[in-house]
């Protein structure tokens, strides 16, 4: 049954996903909603609301706005929250009832940038698609506003890393343990989007060398950087001791040559008969994992690839179930299953289960068994199931 | 006003001089803060407490996400599912045989493992009710093929919080829907809307036993035949504003009646409600000396409190009671320094108490806790200077302070036991310094919690 669910989480909103990536950014996320997306979001997919400032609202849409297409009242308070707070720019998105009603965001934008004479850009969300599109769009639309055009390559080695939020990370110090491990490989961090860097070190994005798109929610950004600046981009998250370090020279490789590679990809897929583990993650991360049990136990895996998860890099030969139940027959046909822990309802008991949370699924529920997986030693999990 | 706080501004348009504030919505209304208090129950709590009731919400991923990872804090994810609505459902004119066919599959899955649950909720969003979907329709699709499980219409529609009741009091009416007419009890009473079971020693529980009647609460009730037996009452009470909805219609349904005794921290209002009791039970009333006892025993609490407390800031927000202004009043008026007051609106009921605090205390401020400016207010700003005494999660998290009384939705308070619990708590609250962070931002509170 293609949309019902008895006993699975969700993943997170396409809203979620814009509001995660531009959260250090110094700016002013509004969710034309009328209350759901700010607590689900602050509560759910933000592990730093309680620590560290940053401007995420709703609009308080009623359905007397709606009926009455009182957009005025959505510019008047936005200008007026600017006024007051002075952001960096505006964000503007919509849940399911703007979008379902065709709320013209442009026109809104167009009026509130007019007003406040700040940077606006409205985010095509509908409260429907997944947080990878929200997140891979919005960084999308903050490079094209911020990115520097008058950058030059720096002379060493560096790289910006592309796609790294809390809802794909969490904030167990993966994506420190990914700059640590480019550091100790010889390069230059000049950025990390969006989490970590400053919006000036991204405005200077064009002076790196080379790109690593460590999420699927990162590769439109890594396509229109090497288009704007001529960077290649890698796709990959170095998991493991053997992976990382393939990725390291690939990396170093893209910066030579100059060619994309998307190398979380070259792993091999099982036969289908081996009852070979299967991976359930974002699209980069479980395709790098896999190449991370290739390069560290020499055991080859499949990814799960679902439709809910979109956009989602994957090799063709990646299954893409539609729903739960498909999910469950993939799951029992399983050696062994690596997936976030609500994912274990609907995988039978004598299939070995590898805890994996993962933020955008479960949120907060098993964030302090999510371990860093990021250039270290991977445990076997054949010791551990 | 303007205050500096964590390097931002203050605006004035976020706090108030109550002295200058207007009622019962003191502030302008836009774009809106959440704060990281989450103490608070949603929808998906109430709906917990029928025991055995399995809750299937048809919505769009968004707005999914909240309410299904509300159950799976909960550790509840056995009794939640859900429906996603995608885009093309709008266009396709098949909403209603979408979650009919969803819903279906769902139950069927259940059934299957012999978990066919004895009542389901199924919830739909603003969009459906917005596109006119046909919900009648998709309950009784779902009675024929289930004919055994009571189905119930749930609402998750937050668009209409401002123009009619709101999803909170939606859902305190809808819990109670599967009660059905049924012989009448005469020595029984129930008592609607609260999320917790009130204690023995609560003014109206106590005076019910004395007097020789049973006293029935959702949230005591072990199982779904145990609930169905809230209907048997002769006498519905609620205490709380969200819930009178729900214990007027329940009681025109099923032809009882209905009495509305309010939380409140006035002993004035506290006895007049006692006296209301005694009348519909059609017994004496609590005898003056019965009354001296309850009061004295109340203001001893509070004068031990305030000798301990001192003249330590007192902050209130509106998570913690629903009667805010009175709560304020009551303390004031026994020489606590109660400074400010978090809240967007008041509830009717607090007029009288807003027009005294705007006479005798101008200078209470009143805090909007949702307003943009107030993202930069949080984890105490310029407040933590001195040490202040938060009755409530979000003054806590305002004040920056480890001192903080621990209570939301007045829960299991009522009358002059509850003015001394409530004494005893900040009492305790005073010494006993608390993990402000981890403890405000678990769903829920009194729930089942895996982050804890």
């Amino acid at each position: 049954m293609k949309h019902a669910s008895r006993i699975l989480s969700v993943y997170s909103s396409d809203t979620a996903g814009v509001a995660s990536m531009l959260y250090e950014l110094g700016g002013m996320t509004v969710i034309h909603d009328a209350s759901g997306c700010n607590s689900t979001y602050t509560t759910h997919d933000e592990p730093r609301w309680y620590q560290m400032d940053s401007m995420v609202y709703i609009s308080a849409l009623t359905e007397n706005d709606m009926i009455l297409g009182n957009d005025e009242k959505l510019v008047k308070d936005v200008c007026r929250t600017a006024k007051e707070l002075s952001p960096a720019f505006i964000a503007l998105c919509a849940s399911p009832m703007p979008a379902m009603t065709g709320t013209d965001l442009n026109a809104i934008g167009e009026e509130i940038r007019e007003k406040t004479l700040l940077p606006v850009f409205p985010i095509r969300t509908n409260g429907m698609d997944c947080y990878l599109k929200g997140a891979s769009e919005a960084l999308l639309a903050y490079l094209e506003h911020f990115c520097r055009e008058d950058v030059q390559k720096t002379r060493e080695l560096s790289v910006n890393i592309l796609g790294a939020t809390p809802l794909d990370f969490s904030v167990n110090g993966t994506v420190e343990a990914v700059r640590k491990f480019l550091m100790e490989e010889g390069f230059r961090v000049v950025s990390c989007m969006c989490k970590g860097s400053s919006p000036g070190e991204i405005a200077s994005a064009g002076a790196a060398q080379v790109n690593l798109a460590v999420s699927s929610c990162g590769l439109a950004a890594a396509e229109y950087l090497w288009k704007r600046f001529g960077t290649p981009f890698v796709a990959g998250v170095p998991l493991g001791i053997g992976y990382a370090k393939r990725l390291a020279g690939e990396l170093k490789k893209a910066a030579e040559t100059g060619e994309n590679l998307y190398s979380c990809l070259r792993r091999h897929v099982p036969d289908e008969r081996a009852k070979a583990p299967v991976i359930l993650h974002e699209g980069v991360f479980a395709s790098s994992l896999c190449c991370a049990l290739e390069e560290d136990f020499h055991t080859e895996a499949n990814v799960i690839a679902p439709k809910m998860l979109t956009p989602f890099l994957r090799k063709e030969e990646d299954p893409s179930p539609e729903c739960e139940d498909l999910l469950a027959e993939l799951f029992a046909k399983a050696g062994t299953v690596f997936a976030d822990p609500f994912y274990k309802a609907i995988v039978p008991e004598d299939v070995p289960f590898v805890s994996l949370p993962h933020e955008a699924f479960s949120g907060r529920c098993f964030r302090r068994e999510n371990k860093v997986l990021a250039a270290r030693k991977i445990p076997d999990w054949r010791k551990i199931c | 006003m303007l205050e500096r706080i964590g390097g931002k501004t203050l605006p004035e348009t976020a706090e108030i001089s109550i002295g200058q504030a207007s009622f019962p919505a003191p502030f302008e209304t836009g774009l809106e803060y959440n704060m990281p208090a989450r103490g608070h129950w949603n929808i998906v709590h109430s709906a917990m407490l029928v025991p055995g009731l399995h809750q299937i919400y048809a919505c769009a991923r968004g707005c999914l996400r909240g309410v299904i990872l509300t159950a799976g804090e909960m550790t509840a994810m056995d009794r939640m599912s859900f429906v996603t609505l995608e885009e093309e459902d709008f266009f396709s004119g098949r909403m209603e045989d979408s979650v009919i066919q969803g819903a279906t599959h769902i139950l069927e899955q259940l059934e299957k493992k012999g978990m066919l649950p004895p009542a389901v909720m199924v919830v739909l969003s603003c969009v459906q009710l917005f596109a006119g979907v046909d919900f009648p329709y998709i309950l009784e699709s779902l009675r024929q093929r289930f004919p055994k499980t009571d189905f119930i219409d749930g609402y998750m529609h937050p668009t209409m919080r401002k123009s009619g009741l709101t999803p909170d009091q939606v859902m305190r009416r809808q819990i109670y829907a599967p009660l059905k007419a049924c012989p009448r009890n005469g020595k029984c009473v129930t008592l609607i809307g609260s999320d917790h079971a009130f204690p023995p020693t609560a003014d109206h529980v106590a005076f019910l036993k004395k007097n020789g009647f049973a006293v029935r609460e959702l949230a005591s009730c072990g199982s779904y035949a145990e609930y169905l037996r809230l209907a048997e009452s002769f006498l519905f009470v609620t205490n709380i504003p969200p819930a009178r909805h729900a214990g007027e219609s329940l009681a025109k349904r099923l032809g009882r009646r209905e009495l509305y005794l309010p939380v409140s921290y006035s002993f004035s209002e506290i006895r007049h409600s006692l006296l209301l009791l005694a009348e519909a039970l059609e017994v004496p009333p609590p005898s003056p000396e019965e009354f001296a006892e309850k009061e004295e025993r109340a203001e001893k609490a509070l004068q031990q409190a305030k000798e301990r407390i001192g003249d330590a800031a007192i902050t209130i927000d509106h998570t913690a009671t629903f009667r805010p202004l009175s709560m304020a009043r009551l303390l004031l008026e026994h020489n606590f320094r109660v400074t400010k007051i978090h809240a967007d609106a008041f509830a009717g009921e607090e007029k009288e108490d807003f027009l005294f605090l705007k006479e005798h205390h101008p200078s209470l401020l009143l805090s909007s806790p949702t307003h943009p400016a107030m993202r930069f207010a949080g984890k105490g700003g310029s407040e933590n200077r001195g040490r202040t005494l938060a009755i409530g999660q979000g003054a806590a998290y305002f004040a920056g302070t480890p001192f903080f009384v621990n209570r939301i939705a007045d829960s299991s308070l009522f009358g002059f036991d509850g003015i001394f619990r409530l004494a005893e708590e900040m009492k305790k609250a005073w010494e006993t310094p608390s993990l402000t962070e981890q403890t405000i931002q678990i769903k829920g509170l009194g729930c089942r919690s895996c982050l804890i």
